[in-house]
């Protein structure tokens, strides 16, 4: 899932400055910081570098991050690459009118949101997170989207948690 | 304080800018009339305009980071901390940053809040801008500045998209200078 990337010499630079915080927010998780590699700026740079290279030439009009990792990497990728940001959010965030798609956690449920008249139906767009652990939230992002007619064309993350169970999606998942 | 009354004339840009806000009456309770920038950020030539205007401002002011709030202050503060060279520090809710924080408090109409900033972020003397989308009582943005502070940076200006009136007068906040675009919409 990750192969696209390896080989960049950028990659290691990335890997080396995500900072692993252990029994946060719970015991026993070892949370990826992603806010150190915030902090040197060419390898902040280098990350978006690497999205924009991928994604400028697929036609992408939308660009959807997901609260609020997704907030940090999303607008910069949408600028360079010609495209919308959409944020899409916890409940209650976004004004005015908005759909939303409610997905399991670990324990409970939560809800993902995003505004009415966003997204054009066949619109082509891309989902941005920082990580990616079950695949629970940027599945509800996908079908935000997908009930807005846009088509996803793939989701986007620095991080894939490795030893989790992913739920692959129907659609071209890298 | 306003970018007109800053040497800018680009009065077109800014009215691209403040054309794309939408205001949204009675969020989130009755009698507050919403500035939802997400429509700016639905328009890609006035999303750049935005960006532009304070990447032209800030780039030559040897600015080492920006320090953005959330979550609004995320959707701007990133693509100027990477247009001018600066990392990007994000100032967050409680609870949200994993590791050793600082935190501030501040007041709300209806009590308190509280804006956290990890230890280790900023160094003492570095040159910091803060954004945030809107600034009205400039509570969030005083907690921000006073979060710096604590650490030893050096807070070289305040930057929002939108800003109310009654600080145009002043163009400082808690003696920082304060930077804003553009009016909200009525």
């Amino acid at each position: 899932m990750s192969a696209c990337c390896n080989d960049d010499p950028r990659i290691h630079d990335i890997k080396s400055k995500i900072r692993v915080v252990p029994n946060f927010p719970k015991p026993g998780i070892m949370f990826q910081d992603i806010t150190t590699l915030l902090l040197d700026p060419k390898t902040f740079k280098n990350t978006v570098d690497l999205f924009v290279e991928r994604y400028k030439n697929k036609n992408i009009s939308v660009v959807a991050g997901i609260e609020a990792r997704g907030f940090i990497f999303g607008p910069p990728i949408a600028l360079a690459i010609g495209a919308k940001f959409v944020p899409l959010r916890k409940p209650r965030k976004l004004p005015g009118e908005v759909i939303s798609e409610e997905y399991t956690l670990e324990y409970g449920r939560d809800c993902l949101e995003m505004h009415i008249g966003a997204v054009e139906p066949d619109e082509r767009a891309l989902v941005v997170d920082d990580l990616i652990a079950t695949g629970g939230t940027l599945c509800a992002a996908m079908n935000l989207l997908e009930r807005a007619g846009a088509e996803v064309v793939e989701c986007a993350c620095l991080i894939e948690l490795p030893d989790l169970k992913v739920n692959l999606l129907s659609q071209n998942f890298t | 304080m306003y970018a007109t009354k800053n040497g800018l004339h680009e009065e077109q840009r800014l009215k691209i800018i403040r054309d794309s806000i939408r205001v949204v009456p009675h969020f989130p309770k009755p009698g507050i009339m919403f500035q939802d920038i997400t429509t700016l950020l639905l328009d890609h030539k006035a999303f750049k305009l935005t960006v532009d205007i304070f990447v032209d401002r800030y780039r030559n002011q040897n600015i080492s980071a920006v320090a953005g709030v959330e979550a609004r202050g995320f959707m701007f503060g990133p693509s100027i901390a990477l247009a001018i060279g600066a990392k990007f520090i994000p100032l967050r809710k409680p609870r949200k940053l994993p590791g050793e924080v600082i935190s501030e408090a501040y007041v709300l109409e209806y009590g308190t809040d509280c804006l956290e900033m990890h230890v280790g972020a900023v160094h003492p003397g570095e040159r910091v801008l803060v954004i945030d989308d809107i600034v009205a009582t400039g509570g969030t943005l005083s907690a921000a500045i006073r979060l710096l502070e604590r650490v030893g940076a050096e807070v070289v200006e305040c930057a929002c998209v939108i800003g109310i009136p009654e600080l145009k007068g002043i163009g400082k906040l808690n003696g920082k200078p304060l930077y804003v675009l553009v009016e909200p919409r009525q």
